[in-house]
């Protein structure tokens, strides 16, 4: 499919190059800094765990707005007879940056009696969401796809202290190769310093047991970024703490909540890890999120769709033609059974030449029989002719002579006669 | 702030909300742009012009740096396409930069076929982002994007027009590649033929429906200078990488005997904004039209040729599942179909050829029945002239006895009438 001209193309070998002055390609990034902020940004946040664990009450605290309202009631106040996957979206602006945010919630996640498959509609909607885009990528005429791509899920752990609910468990581990998963701790205000230490490293120790695949931070060369990111990863899962209502404390207005022996302050580290997750979340790694998203979870599901979709029960070929697309692994298999199609009539070419051959010889050799046969029977009869005619020759010669004689003797009794008859009329005188 | 193109694509199903203090989500296109300058850039640049109009000095002169080698002789036999990759770097962004040039270009007496090359080259590299992108395991993220992004058409300082060979050739590029035409060696036209040139080759365009990059104005932070720019193209411009003293300044430029042209000079020549527009405004645009605009619209027409379509025929959409299953259940039938007519034409033969034979054997058993006849005839011959021989034999025989009888009575007779004879003659005496 490629032009037949490719001979005509010289590639050179990379080379670096010092420049000798300013160029200003350097303003790249301020390009791509003004084109994103035209464009705005979305991000779709998705929110697991059972009722009651405040996570509405989070969601607004960490997008400082009424995301959920008396009006837009959260999860928790929605609850019906099955899990149900619900989004909701908003608009939101700051710093003349624009920012879709879409966030799905799962009411009903873990309420029931019988929880068994409570995650099915979780991994559903994910699973549609890959495929929308996996569809919208792949038409012919392709538009602006709007990406609702589930890129980040909050998972909240209640905070029981002991360790992670079998639930837990199996949630996390059915979700950790389609999403990032961020595990929390709920309402931390429940629990001392200490305790919280605890339960956290029970929680990471579980978590490494079952093979969790929770977000991972990535590397970066800044040494000063990766001491930061050190500090996060030691204390893995963030412990939160929401709420809605501003307090005054010291002569600050702060969010938090108020208790009879003080006020837990949303956003003072010491007293729980918001203040981590909502940088982490929002102000340093929401755009590593979506391209963790993108390139590794999106990829995943459509290698798998389309593996599926090319081999179609044809297992053989498992890792070998991932590398190809599924029209060149149809070329490939057409290619292969036109080889086979070759094949196949080469060998019936031959047994039919081989049979032919056979008849021909059978047929001659019928032929030749035939032939000697009825040289043989021409022999007999032109020998039984020569036999006859030398019998007749004989014969012809013997009668010859013999009538010869016989003229001979009737000659004699002629003359005998003749004379007998002069002999008598002589007598008679 | 005017909308944004995500909240324009939200439409009604996102409510605006308002927030209560500084989220911070408005980092989001630093680290957009931080992720950008970790990953480096890339641009791809194609340099169409006849031999000797300054395409490499000029792009040396643009990126302040000696590019590659020797200058080209006019005696190519065809056009030749030569790229050079080069890792440049300012301040902290990494650029990537490929420039292909086209050697032999407008040498030839024949130049019938001279845009045929350049068409390939950039079909050709549509072909392999279109290939890795249809692929099952894809890396597309690390995907060293080799597509044009810009074109500058190098036209010659002639004063006149256009030469034929330049808008045949820019029509055939105008939908594949983003067109900036440029006046080379600007320094051999003066200011008042310049203006009259330019307006003459912009007409020209337009009469013959050449559509070239427009510097986009939709963006309010570059609309105004982008706006006036478009109306200065084409650039008429000066290269030179040699440098010149004037006042207590070291400028590149070019010393003739009458005065030293030079390339910064606003007045001079349009280098400046060449540069500016090329690099320092549009460059984020270039690459993002050739991706979102004339990628798309290969991409399209190759999916179109290959069968692909958007809708099935009751104007439902197809999923990307069912179209591939619709290609594979098609493919297959085909394969199912060639391998039937494969086997019937043997049938086919292997009756006929069994025919053939049935019919040679038939011959060959007439044609011994009728040699055996023939020997059955002959044969009957034989015997009955073998009889009528026996049979002449016979009455040979017979005759034989019958005369030997009627001698030995003759001679019995005789015999005895010599008996009675002598009897007679003895009675005599």
């Amino acid at each position: 499919m490629l032009p037949r001209s490719s001979a005509l193309f010289i590639f050179g070998s990379q080379q670096q190059k010092n420049l000798e002055g300013y160029v200003g390609f350097a303003n790249l990034p301020n390009q791509v800094y003004r084109k994103s902020v035209k464009r705005g940004f979305e991000f779709t946040l998705m929110v697991v765990g059972e009722s009651g664990l405040g996570k509405s009450t989070l969601i607004n605290s960490l997008f400082l707005t009424d995301l959920y309202s008396p009006e837009y009631p959260g999860p928790s106040h929605r609850i019906k007879k099955t899990v149900q996957v619900e989004q909701s979206k908003v608009l939101v602006k700051e710093g003349g940056v624009q920012l879709l945010l879409t966030i799905v919630d799962t009411p009903g996640f873990g309420d029931a009696v019988d929880n068994s498959n409570c995650w099915q509609p979780v991994i559903d909607y994910i699973d549609n969401k890959f495929e929308d885009y996996l569809n919208a990528e792949s038409r012919v005429n392709r538009r602006q796809m709007p990406d609702s791509r589930v890129q980040c899920c909050l998972y909240f752990i209640a905070p029981s202290g002991h360790g992670l609910k079998p639930l837990d468990i199996e949630f996390m581990k059915r979700l950790h190769e389609k999403v990032n998963i961020i595990p929390l701790i709920a309402k931390a205000d429940t629990m001392t310093p200490e305790e919280c230490q605890q339960f956290k490293r029970q929680i990471m120790r579980e978590i490494q047991e079952h093979k969790i695949k929770i977000y991972e931070f990535p590397e970066t060369d800044d040494e000063e970024e990766m001491k930061f990111i050190r500090k996060i990863k030691d204390r893995l899962p963030l412990a939160v703490v929401g709420s809605n209502t501003i307090i005054e404390v010291n002569g600050k207005r702060v969010r938090g909540r108020q208790y009879p022996w003080g006020v837990a302050e949303v956003e003072n580290g010491e007293h729980c890890d918001f203040t981590i997750l909502r940088n982490m979340l929002i102000r340093t790694h929401m755009q590593d999120l979506k391209d963790v998203t993108n390139n590794v979870h999106y990829e995943n599901y459509r290698s798998r769709k389309l593996a599926a979709v090319t081999y179609n029960g044809v297992d053989n070929n498992k890792n070998k033609g991932l590398t190809k697309s599924p029209l060149a692994q149809m070329e490939e298999e057409r290619r292969d059974h036109v080889a086979k199609m070759k094949k196949m009539e080469q060998e019936m070419e031959q047994v039919f030449e081989m049979k032919v051959k056979e008849k021909l010889q059978k047929l001659r050799d019928s032929e030749a029989e035939l032939q000697r046969r009825h040289e043989q029977m021409k022999k007999n009869l032109e020998a039984q002719h020569r036999e006859l005619e030398e019998k007749r020759r004989q014969h012809e010669d013997e009668r010859s002579n013999w009538e010869a004689q016989q003229r001979i003797v009737e000659q004699q009794k002629l003359d005998l006669s003749r004379t007998l008859e002069k002999n008598k009329k002589k007598k008679i005188f | 702030m005017a909308s944004t193109e995500i909240a324009r694509q939200a439409g009604e199903g996102a409510r605006a909300v308002p927030l209560s203090g500084h989220v911070g989500f408005d980092s989001m296109p630093d680290q957009l742009v931080n992720k950008s300058v970790n990953h480096g850039f890339c641009f791809n640049i194609l340099c169409i012009g006849e031999t000797g109009l300054g395409k490499s000095t000029l792009m040396d002169t643009l990126f302040n740096t000696k590019f590659e080698g020797d200058p080209n002789q006019h005696n190519q036999p065809g056009v030749t396409l030569k790229s050079n990759t080069y890792e440049l770097q300012e301040s902290n962004v990494r650029l990537k930069l490929t420039v292909v040039n086209t050697v032999g270009f407008g040498d030839q007496i024949n130049k019938d076929e001279s845009y045929k090359p350049i068409v390939d080259f950039i079909d050709t590299q549509f072909e392999a982002y279109l290939q890795e992108e249809l692929k099952i395991k894809r890396t597309l993220h690390n995907y060293h994007d080799s597509r044009i992004h810009a074109c500058l058409y190098f036209i010659a300082p002639t004063g006149h027009s256009l030469k034929s060979l330049d808008l045949v050739t820019m029509k055939k590029l105008d939908s594949k590649v983003n067109i900036i035409p440029i006046i080379a060696k600007s320094d051999a036209i003066s200011k008042s033929e310049l203006a009259k040139f330019k307006i003459k080759i912009t007409s020209e365009l337009v009469s013959n429906g050449v559509q070239i990059y427009q510097f986009p104005t939709d963006d309010e932070s570059v609309a105004e200078i982008n706006s006036s720019m478009n109306s200065h193209l084409p650039f008429a411009v000066v290269g030179s990488t040699e440098e010149v003293k004037i006042g207590n300044k070291m400028v590149k430029a070019r010393q003739y005997p009458w005065g030293t042209v030079q390339v910064e000079n606003e007045n001079h020549c349009d280098f400046v904004k060449l540069r500016e527009m090329l690099i320092r405004v549009n460059m984020e645009d270039l690459r993002e039209q050739t991706h979102a605009r004339h990628y798309e619209l290969y991409r399209r027409c190759k999916l179109e040729e290959m069968g692909f379509k958007d809708t099935d025929p009751d104007s439902k959409p197809f999923s990307l599942q069912e179209t591939y299953e619709a290609k594979r259940n098609e493919f297959m039938g085909e394969l199912q179909k060639k391998e039937e007519e494969m086997r019937q034409m043997f049938v086919q033969r292997v009756k006929e050829k069994e025919a053939e034979l049935k019919e040679a054997e038939k011959e060959l058993h007439e044609k011994f029945d009728s040699l055996k006849k023939l020997h059955q005839d002959e044969k009957k011959k034989l015997e009955e002239k073998k009889k009528s021989l026996d049979d002449e034999l016979n009455m040979f025989k017979q005759k034989k006895t019958a005369a030997e009888l009627l001698l030995n009575q003759a001679q019995q007779a005789g015999a005895s009438t010599t008996l009675k004879r002598d009897k007679e003659r003895k009675n005599f005496f």
